[in-house]
């Protein structure tokens, strides 16, 4: 199979302008003759299932959550990026290009990555219309902060909800269109495999989440925003229900899956405080300016750490990274965290924390200086840890947070079956090998505002209006069989363990093995362990209640089927890149002092999988899409 | 490590809606301080799964206090004992060895429950669909910065449009108003001058959408704020009176 990104010829900053303007175009009393489906409703999928119902098109959204307003997008804190430059600190849509093809260590597409800059612009005028209550200067225009090291200030944002704000104002234009019959809206409806007839994706099958009745929906183009895959881990920062399931599902149909081995892990986390722990909290890097990580320098030195003399404080970042400190990224400062407590240093009951302490900056600026900036996030820590912040230091940890890794798409965000689109964190287009902070929200959008509306138009106008195969075709009922079959092959093991347990180990298997940091070893290790634990699934889970009600668990079963195979393909993509880049650090494949090196002569290019069967073990294939950077010159990140 | 506590729990069982439910009970030995309340059902649930029982259903996602799926109601008191903290954030700590608690769910003739501790809230989106919103097509917005909006509006907008939907305060309320509700989203939009222009019709419009689907009225008790997770004022609902009288007198 030939991967071709069908990116645009010419300069950067013509590339999108251009396309836009090649595309073809659906005539307006054509476009209501084509049904396009979404699924997921965040902010990739509420903001396509709008703007493409605005446009005229049918649209059918369905969401897995009561409402399309719960999706996860909602919990993103922080902020979202764009270059206006409204601060006048010389930021411009190429540096925002720039930092985040050099964020993601140059594992990204240029043409996708600026075309993302671009588009960034007309997001917050898009969000400002719609009544989203950014935060504001004095003079009633937009404020906007550095976030994640950046060295302009160009992130946007709602006090700590961010994500929240701008969910809700897609969710809203989203009601609006279903109000004016534009989208038909199914929410708890969880997709379970998506149909393909004469190659091209044609329509879905459901379980509707409250009567267990399975559906067949017909359309002629079907858009996957599903979010990403963190929940394999078992413990992350994801919500409870976001999972794998569509993307997995379409990926065993033949669609490409991207780079599953780049994870992003969040460094700073409320640690784990037992085995009943069901999620992690993420509290805002924020914290960084301010706090300073430490660890005591003695092994086991049980001290309160207000007994601890400076001198015997080990300040591993600052000693380690001079020039940015306590603010170097995401994927640095975690690798850190992980390499002190690996080597015995690490602090609280399970030893598998370290100190954010905030005791200087309380000294220089007072109290409520302190507060003002971070009461919130204290007093979150304080409500779940049960220590209070301004007293002792934090405790904290690094928790599996986003995933770069998805479905393969090309620039249209097409995937390489004909009419199945990926949107959002469930493609793996534009951050490479690692996430800069605020650009979550801003990909969702663009993609969902933006580019998706007019690239599907590109594809529909080659289809012939009003083509129906009916829903008792064939394809339609072998689909529906085989979701059917495995929620009754779930139901029939009637084993001794429970799908949490399952799930758990699973994620423990991940975390230690495809986590922070790998090895060959550890990799190899790992791929066998989850063979054996998924044959052990399939034979001793026990899955309560009956199929046809609510029935959670039995949702669950279903979307840890698919993390097992999800986890041997992550574990296969991570030995097969034989270098360390992003956030992918292979132990193999670093300096002396620690630091990733990268491989670029060998592995600058995406690695995309394609499903060929299991058996035991997974069978996959590797298809590689060569980068080619045109604009920007390959770098080695250094924080020192 | 702090030692485990026992907690009597009496929670809801129903098949469907139109069945009758009864009340289940269970001791739990190992219950932790640290757990959160969500953690201790989910605890629950392993335990009675390993005895061949049913699990208890409720509804979750983020657990953390932000997209507003879970809404038990933990002994009367809607996310239960904790000002402004959904029950998906509360932690155990909160209670002490040998303590009983009863879970329901809300209580509402337009939150129709679907399955123990889940109810239907679809009531929500229906409001926000007739008119929860500010009309503007995606492409057509104009730059940013061109509409300067006060900084105290607009903070105070975001005080009302930090709503989780969780409908804690209809089930709070005695009349099972959705009023707070409505409110705070009316009151998000009308700060911003591009709210401006619907506002009038957009109160008509959700309120009566509100009776529509058989919540009651507001009878001032403000109940309602005084279980909102997030802190929102009751100053919503007077607001949203004095539109929908005006409209109506217009």
């Amino acid at each position: 199979m030939k991967l071709d990104s069908k990116a645009p010829e010419g300069p950067l900053e013509e590339k999108w302008r251009k396309h836009k303007k090649e595309m073809k175009l659906v005539a307006p009393n054509n476009k209501r003759k084509y049904e396009v489906i979404v699924v997921g409703t965040g902010l990739a999928g509420g903001a396509a299932a709008a703007s493409m119902a605005e446009l005229g098109y049918n649209v059918k959204s369905f969401c897995i959550q009561d409402s399309a307003r719960r999706a996860h997008s909602i919990a993103a804190q922080g902020g979202i990026n764009a270059a206006k430059n409204y601060p006048n600190d010389g930021d411009s849509i190429w540096r925002l290009f720039y930092d985040t093809i050099k964020g993601g260590d140059y594992r990204s597409r240029e043409s996708n990555v600026y075309r993302l800059a671009e588009v960034a612009n007309e997001i917050i005028d898009q969000a400002v219309a719609q009544g989203v209550p950014f935060a504001r200067e004095y003079g009633g225009l937009l404020a906007n902060r550095s976030f994640g090291g950046a060295q302009v200030s160009r992130t946007f944002y709602a006090r700590g909800q961010t994500g929240q704000q701008l969910l809700l104002g897609a969710y809203q234009a989203m009601m609006r269109q279903v109000n004016e019959g534009g989208i038909e809206y199914h929410p708890r409806h969880e997709m379970l495999d998506v149909v393909i007839i004469d190659g091209q994706a044609r329509g879905i099958i459901t379980r509707d989440l409250v009567s267990g009745e399975l559906k067949r929906w017909e359309a002629d183009a079907v858009v996957l925003a599903t979010g990403g895959y963190g929940n394999v881990f078992y413990l992350s920062t994801n919500a409870k229900n976001s999972n794998v399931t569509a993307a997995w599902r379409a990926h065993r149909k033949g669609a490409l899956f991207a780079n599953p081995c780049y994870v992003q892990v969040h460094p700073t986390c409320i640690p784990v405080s037992g085995d009943y722990q069901s999620k992690l909290t993420l509290m805002s890097e924020s914290l960084r300016n301010d706090g300073r990580v430490w660890v005591p320098r003695k092994k086991g030195d049980d001290r309160h750490p207000n007994d601890i003399p400076d001198e015997e404080r080990f300040y591993y970042l600052e000693e380690k990274y001079p020039s940015f400190g306590n603010l170097v990224p995401r994927d640095v400062a975690s690798r850190n965290a992980k390499i002190v407590c690996d080597e015995g240093l690490g602090v609280g009951p399970t030893g598998l924390s370290v100190y954010l302490d905030f005791r200087d900056v309380i000294k220089r600026d007072g109290k409520d200086t302190v507060a003002s900036k971070y009461g919130n996030l204290f007093d979150m820590y304080e409500n779940i840890a049960g220590e209070n912040p301004y007293e002792q230091p934090m405790r904290i940890y690094p928790a599996v947070h986003y995933t770069m890794g998805g479905l393969w798409v090309d620039y249209n965000l097409m995937t390489n079956i004909p009419g199945l689109f990926a949107t959002g964190e469930a493609n793996f287009s534009d951050h490479g090998a690692n996430r800069l902070g605020a650009s979550a929200l801003m990909q969702g959008l663009s993609d969902g505002y933006f580019v998706l509306p007019a690239t599907i138009g590109n594809y529909l106008a080659d289809v012939k209006p009003g083509t129906r195969y009916g829903t008792d075709h064939n394809a339609f009922i072998e689909a529906e069989k085989g979701a059917q079959d495995q929620i009754d092959k779930l139901l029939n093991i009637n084993g001794k363990r429970t799908i949490v347990d399952f799930h758990r180990t699973l994620g423990k298997i991940v975390w230690d093995n495809i986590g922070i940091a790998r090895n060959k070893e550890d990799l190899e290790k790992a791929i066998k362990e989850i063979q054996e634990l998924r044959e052990e699934f399939w034979t001793n889970v026990y899955v309560p209640g009956e199929k046809n009600n609510y029935n959670k668990y039995l949702e669950f079963a279903g979307r840890v089927a698919d993390f097992f195979e999800l986890a041997e393909l992550m574990a296969r993509d991570a030995l097969e890149r034989e270098e360390s880049c992003g956030c992918h650090l292979r132990e193999e494949y670093q300096s002396e002092e620690g630091e990733a090196i990268r491989n670029d002569e060998d592995f600058s290019y995406v690695a995309a999988w394609e499903f060929k069967g299991v058996n035991g073990q997974l069978q996959e294939e590797l298809y590689k899409e060569n980068l080619e950077f045109e604009f920007v010159e390959l770098k080695q990140r250094s924080y020192k | 490590m702090s030692k485990d506590m026992t907690i009597h729990l009496k929670y809801w069982k129903q098949a469907g809606p139109d069945v009758p439910g009864h009340f289940e009970e269970y001791t739990l030995d190992t219950v932790n301080e640290h757990m959160s309340f969500l953690e201790m059902l989910d605890v629950l649930n392993e335990e009675l799964q390993l005895k061949g029982k049913e699990p208890v259903e409720f509804d979750y996602d983020c657990r953390e206090g932000i997209c507003g799926s879970c809404n038990l109601v933990i002994n009367g008191q809607a996310h239960g004992p904790k000002a402004e903290v959904a029950c998906c954030q509360l932690h155990m700590r909160n209670y002490k060895d040998g303590d009983k608690i009863t879970i329901e769910p809300p209580r509402a003739a337009a939150f129709p429950i679907i399955k123990d501790l889940v109810v239907d809230r679809s009531a929500f989106d229906r409001i926000i669909e007739v008119g929860g919103y500010v009309s503007v097509k995606t492409g057509s917005a104009q730059e940013a910065n061109a509409l300067p909006v006060e900084k105290e509006k607009s903070d105070e907008a975001f005080e009302y449009a930090a709503c989780i939907g969780c409908g804690a305060c209809v089930a709070a309320c005695p009349n099972a108003s959705a009023s707070l509700f409505t409110g705070a989203k009316l009151a998000h939009l009308n700060k911003f001058p591009q709210g401006e222009v619907e506002r009038s019709n957009r109160a008509v419009a959700m309120v009566d959408q509100m009776k529509e689907e058989g919540f009651g009225d507001c009878s001032n008790f403000a109940e309602c704020e005084a279980v909102c997770p997030k802190g929102i004022s009751i100053s919503a609902i007077a607001e949203m009176r004095r539109d929908y009288m005006k409209a109506l007198v217009s």
